[in-house]
């Protein structure tokens, strides 16, 4: 979402652009505009940690993996792979 | 041959060994990429079994394309794209058979909704138009309460509501660690795309912490 230049950003519009921030991807403008808002706004400072949070809780998820009996197989299907190389 | 930025040291080695016949590096690139190619079958496909034939396919498809493969992107985004090629055939399949509650998901996919909840904002007539109506809370230790089983049964929850593409983002990106051009070139997306997939995701699941942490006070 872009914002005209000059003008204060709405927190509406703030969580829209949370992403492209995290992310390092706000242009110089935008992103001082984004910046003063959090500054003064404490829905805002709040909303950005709580998404700093969930960054973290999506990273703390359990892996997934295949069962053993799957790994085996394909391991043997390697070996037939490679016996046809 | 030239290499794409991601392709890094360990991965030639792997390629070189892999072409080479040599088991233990193929073990350890179906142990290493194991995870993510499991999470990204499982967002397309419905049970943990047929996931993990989706997987099992992909590494067969990936011994099969070894020649031609020409690291132009990373290897583990080109197994990760022959992944995603398969989960999708296979999720097509499948969903011809399942209650129409599944079918609804592949309607979502295009739709522009915004990452924000339109009613938590002042409309017009209010005293600052667009700004918070019902700002959100400071959670309180967020990283203990979210590490519990209850929120993490949340966010996989909203992950699996999530239309495809955006699951698969967020898998790469927040689940995975993947940086974003990876991201990118897995799915064939623009980084701007990529970018606007994350973001919706993300926002849908942190809402849905939201509202979980609001039903379970702080014990």
């Amino acid at each position: 979402m872009s914002t005209r230049a000059g003008e204060t950003i709405t927190c509406r519009e703030f969580v829209e652009l949370v992403t492209d921030y995290l992310e390092g991807r706000l242009p110089e403008s935008e992103c001082e505009r984004f910046e003063d808002h959090l500054a003064l706004c404490p829905g805002c400072q709040a909303y950005v940690e709580q998404m700093r949070a969930t960054l973290r809780a999506l990273g703390r998820i359990p892996e997934e993996s295949i069962s053993p009996a799957a790994r085996e197989e394909l391991l043997h299907a390697f070996r037939t792979w490679k016996a046809t190389r | 041959m030239a290499r794409g930025p991601g392709f890094d040291r360990d991965e030639a080695r792997l390629l070189v060994a892999l072409r080479a016949g040599d088991e233990a590096a193929f073990a350890q690139l179906v142990d290493g990429y194991g995870p993510t190619l499991m999470r990204l079958a499982l967002s397309h496909v419905p049970s943990r079994a047929v996931a993990e034939e989706v997987v099992q396919e992909t590494w067969l498809a990936v011994l099969d394309g070894l020649d031609r493969f020409e690291g132009r992107s990373s290897l583990r985004t080109w197994i990760a794209s022959i992944l995603l090629n398969q989960a999708r055939t296979r999720g097509e399949r499948e969903r011809r058979t399942l209650p129409i509650s599944f079918l609804r998901r592949r309607y979502d996919e295009g739709r522009a909704e915004p990452a924000g909840d339109r009613d938590r904002f002042q409309g017009r007539r209010g005293e600052r138009p667009g700004w918070w109506a019902v700002p959100p809370d400071r959670w309180e230790e967020p990283d203990e309460r979210l590490s519990r089983d209850d929120a993490r049964a949340v966010v996989l929850g909203a992950i699996r509501r999530l239309p495809a593409r955006q699951r698969d983002v967020i898998t790469m990106r927040d689940l995975s660690g993947w940086s974003a051009e990876e991201a990118c070139n897995a799915l064939g997306v623009s980084e701007t795309n990529q970018r606007v997939l994350l973001h919706r995701a993300r926002s849908k699941v942190r809402a849905a912490l939201e509202d979980h942490l609001k039903e379970q006070p702080q014990s």
